[in-house]
C-alpha cells in the first residue's frame, strides 16, 4: 500500500516538473558463471572448502606453537626476524586462520548463495491521522481511568516514593569523602626543609648550580627525617600511600638562569639565590609532571597539552590551556651553602579546584 | 680595462685552440691546473698531522681553523655576534670549554649549514685532530668543561644495578624531552630533542655536561659522573635489547601505534572490502530455460 502511495506521489511530481535526469531503472540482471556452469559451481565449492580446511590447519598450528615455543622463565626467549618467536607464531597463525574463515564465507556468499536483487521502498515518517488521533484518545482515556487527577493522595505518595530513591545515591556517594579540607592548599615543604635531588636524595649546593642547569628535586624529608634547625618536632620519613601522594605534590624543578634575565614580581625579589629559582613540577592545567625546560628561552613546556610557562617571568603562562602561573617556592641557602626552602608554597600547587577558583 | 683584458685573453685562447686541435688538450690543461693548485695548497696550507702538537701549537692551529670556519658567526675572538635587533647571531664561546666544541663539532652540529631554530646533527666536517685543535683554542678563551676521558664515560662491565639506577635517573631527568625509550620528541618553535639511539657514550656524556642548545646543564657537581655513566649504561642496554613484542614503531608511544592501526590496519581492510564488492564475474549468456 505504501509502495503505491510512493509511486503515485512520484508520478505526480514528474507530471508537475519534468525530471531532467531520467530514472535509468534497475540494471539488467545477469547470471554468474557459477549459476550457469556446473563445473564452475563445483570449483567454487572446492575453493570454499579448501579455505575452511586451511583455517583448521592454522588454528591447530596456533595450539602447537603455544606449547612448542617455551617462553616461561626464560630471560631471552627465541626470536624470529628480531621479534619474539612465540608472539609471531601465535599472532600469525590465529590471524591467518580468521582471515581464511572470512575469505571463505565471502567467497561462498558471492559465488554460490542466492543472487537476487531486492528493492524496498521508504515509508513516510508521519503516522496517518487516524493513528495519531487513536494514540491521543488512548492517553486521555488512561489519565481518566487511573484517576491520577482525582486522587491526589496516590499521586503525591507515588512522587514521594520515587523522590526517596535519590537518597541511597547520596548516601553511597558519601563514601567518596571525607572532603579534603585544607589538604589541597599545602605540601610537605616547610621552612629550612632541604632541597634534594630526586632518585639520589643528595643535597644541592648553591655554588654547584651552573647557569642553564636543571635539577628535578624533592623535599629532603623523603630521604631523611627532618628536624628544624631552630628546634622543634622531627618529621619522620613518610611511608606508604601518603608518601606517594605527598611526593607527587611536592615535586619541584630547580633551575639557574642569568640573574639579569629574571624579572621577579613584587615581593618575590628574595625568593631566589643568585638566579636559582624553584618552581612546582606539577602543571596547573591537569597536573602532569613537567620538566621540559628550554635553557635559552627559559620556557617550561608541559608535554600533555603544551601549556608553556616562562620561568624567568614568575612562571607566567605564555601559551596553552593552563589557568594559573606555575607556583614558585621561595628558597634560601643554609649556613653550609645548601639550598633550603623559605616556607611552603604560597598558593596551592597543581590543577584548579572549586574552592581555589 | 676589464673588457680589454677579457678580449685579450679570449684572443690568446682562440689562437691556442686554432693551432692545437688535439682532443686531449683540454683535459691535459685541466689536469695540470689541478696538480698546480694541489701542490700550492700542500706547500702553503698548515700541515695538520705533523706529529705531537704542543698545547700552544694546538691553540694556534685551532685559532686558524676557528677564523676560517667559525668566526663569521661566533666573532673573531669567540665573543659572539649580536644582531641589530638584539638577537643572538652566534653565541659567545668564552667559558663553554672544550667539551662543548667536541660535542657540537664532533656530531656535525657545528658548523651550522644555515640559520634555523636548531642545529641538526649531520656529517662531521672536521677531522679528529682539527676538532681537538678547535677545542684547545676555545678552551683557552675561558675556563669551562674539558673533553672527558674514556674512563669518564666507559660503561663496559656495568651490571643490572647500574642499569636499574640509570633507568630511574633517566626517567626522572630526561624522559620529559627525550621520550622513555630515548626516541626523542618535539619542542616548541620547530625545535626538537634528538633521539639518543646510536649516539656514542662520549657525546651523551658531553651533552649532559655542557647543555647544548636548549638542553639544560647537568653538571658533574649535581649529576655525578657515576650517575651519568649509569644513565649511559641504561641507554646502551635499551639499544641492545631486541624488540620481543614486535614492531616498536619508533617507540613513540600511542601516537605512532594508533596511526599505524587506523591508517595501515583499517585502511587495508577497507580497501579489501571495496575490492571484493567491485569484483563480480557475470556472464552475458542467459541461463538455459529461463529466457
Amino acid at each position: 500500500m505504501s509502495i503505491d502511495h510512493e509511486q503515485r506521489t512520484g508520478s505526480e511530481l514528474v507530471a508537475a516538473e519534468p525530471d531532467p535526469v531520467p530514472d535509468p531503472g534497475m540494471e539488467e540482471h545477469l547470471p554468474r558463471p557459477t549459476d550457469v556452469d556446473p563445473i564452475a559451481e563445483r570449483r567454487a565449492e572446492r575453493q570454499v572448502a579448501t579455505l575452511f580446511g586451511l583455517s583448521v590447519l592454522f588454528t591447530l598450528g596456533f595450539c602447537v606453537a603455544y606449547f612448542a615455543i617455551k617462553i616461561k622463565g626464560r630471560t631471552d626467549p627465541p626470536h624470529i626476524f628480531g621479534w619474539g618467536a612465540s608472539n609471531v607464531a601465535l599472532g600469525g597463525c590465529l590471524g591467518i586462520a580468521l582471515l581464511l574463515i572470512g575469505t571463505g564465507a565471502i567467497l561462498w556468499a558471492r559465488k554460490l548463495m542466492g543472487d537476487h536483487e531486492i528493492m524496498e521502498m521508504r515509508h513516510p515518517a508521519r503516522s496517518s491521522d487516524e493513528d495519531r488521533e487513536e494514540a491521543l484518545s488512548a492517553l486521555s482515556l488512561g489519565t481518566e481511568e487511573s484517576g491520577i487527577a482525582r486522587r491526589p493522595l496516590i499521586r503525591n505518595s507515588m512522587l514521594a516514593a520515587m523522590g526517596a530513591l535519590g537518597l541511597p545515591a547520596i548516601v553511597a556517594l558519601r563514601d567518596l569523602g571525607p572532603l579534603p579540607g585544607k589538604k589541597l592548599f599545602h605540601t610537605v615543604w616547610t621552612e629550612d626543609m632541604p632541597i634534594v635531588q630526586d632518585v639520589t636524595g643528595t643535597k644541592i649546593k648553591a655554588s654547584d648550580m651552573q647557569v642553564g642547569q636543571l635539577v628535578n628535586a624533592e623535599p629532603g624529608v623523603f630521604y631523611d627525617a627532618f628536624t628544624p634547625p631552630g628546634g622543634g618536632t622531627t618529621v619522620e620519613v613518610p611511608e606508604g600511600v601518603t608518601a606517594q601522594e605527598d611526593r607527587a605534590k611536592a615535586a619541584i624543578v630547580v633551575v639557574r638562569m642569568d640573574p639579569d634575565a629574571i624579572t621577579p614580581a613584587k615581593g618575590r625579589a628574595d625568593w631566589g639565590v643568585n638566579g636559582i629559582l624553584v618552581f612546582s613540577k606539577i602543571c596547573t592545567h591537569v597536573g602532569c609532571p613537567i620538566s621540559l625546560w628550554e635553557q635559552q628561552t627559559h620556557h617550561l613546556l608541559c608535554p600533555c597539552h603544551q601549556s608553556t610557562f616562562d620561568l624567568a617571568d614568575n612562571g607566567k603562562v605564555i601559551f596553552g590551556p593552563a589557568g594559573h602561573a606555575l607556583p614558585q617556592l621561595p628558597i634560601k641557602v643554609d649556613e653550609d651553602g645548601y639550598l633550603v626552602a623559605q616556607s611552603d608554597f604560597t598558593e596551592p600547587v597543581g590543577p584548579s579546584f572549586w574552592e581555589r577558583g | 680595462m676589464r673588457l680589454r683584458l677579457k678580449s685579450t685573453a679570449s684572443r690568446v685562447a682562440g689562437a691556442v685552440s686554432r693551432r692545437r686541435r688535439s682532443r686531449f688538450a683540454a683535459p691535459a690543461v685541466l689536469l695540470i691546473g689541478l696538480l698546480a693548485t694541489g701542490a700550492t695548497y700542500y706547500a702553503v696550507s698548515p700541515a695538520s698531522a705533523s706529529g705531537s702538537d704542543s698545547s700552544t701549537d694546538a691553540v694556534a692551529k685551532g685559532r686558524n681553523l676557528f677564523l676560517v670556519g667559525c668566526a663569521s658567526c661566533h666573532g673573531q675572538n669567540g665573543e659572539g655576534i649580536v644582531t641589530k635587533r638584539g638577537k643572538n647571531y652566534g653565541p659567545s664561546l668564552i667559558g663553554v670549554g672544550g667539551a662543548a666544541v667536541d660535542f657540537q663539532v664532533g656530531t656535525g652540529r657545528m658548523p651550522m649549514a644555515a640559520p634555523g631554530p636548531q642545529a641538526p646533527e649531520k656529517k662531521v666536517t672536521y677531522s679528529k685532530t682539527e676538532i681537538s685543535q678547535l677545542a684547545a683554542y676555545v678552551a683557552s678563551l675561558g675556563p669551562g668543561e674539558s673533553v672527558p676521558s674514556k674512563s669518564d664515560y666507559d660503561t663496559s662491565g656495568y651490571g643490572t644495578e647500574s642499569i636499574r639506577r640509570g633507568g630511574e635517573l633517566f626517567r626522572t631527568n630526561c624522559t620529559a624531552c627525550h621520550n622513555f625509550a630515548g626516541s626523542g620528541g618535539a619542542l616548541p618553535g620547530g625545535k626538537y630533542a634528538p633521539k639518543l639511539v646510536g649516539v656514542s657514550s662520549k657525546h651523551i656524556y658531553e651533552a649532559l655536561l655542557t647543555g647544548p642548545q636548549q638542553m639544560p646543564v647537568f653538571s658533574n657537581d649535581v649529576l655525578t659522573p657515576q650517575d651519568k655513566r649509569d644513565i649511559i649504561s641504561y641507554l646502551k642496554k635499551n639499544e641492545r635489547t631486541q624488540g620481543y613484542g614486535g614492531f616498536s614503531m619508533g617507540a613513540l608511544g600511542p601516537v605512532s601505534e594508533g596511526m599505524f592501526a587506523w591508517l595501515a590496519g583499517i585502511g587495508v581492510l577497507v580497501g579489501f572490502a571495496v575490492w571484493i564488492a567491485s569484483h563480480t564475474a557475470r556472464v552475458r549468456k542467459r541461463e538455459e530455460g529461463t529466457s
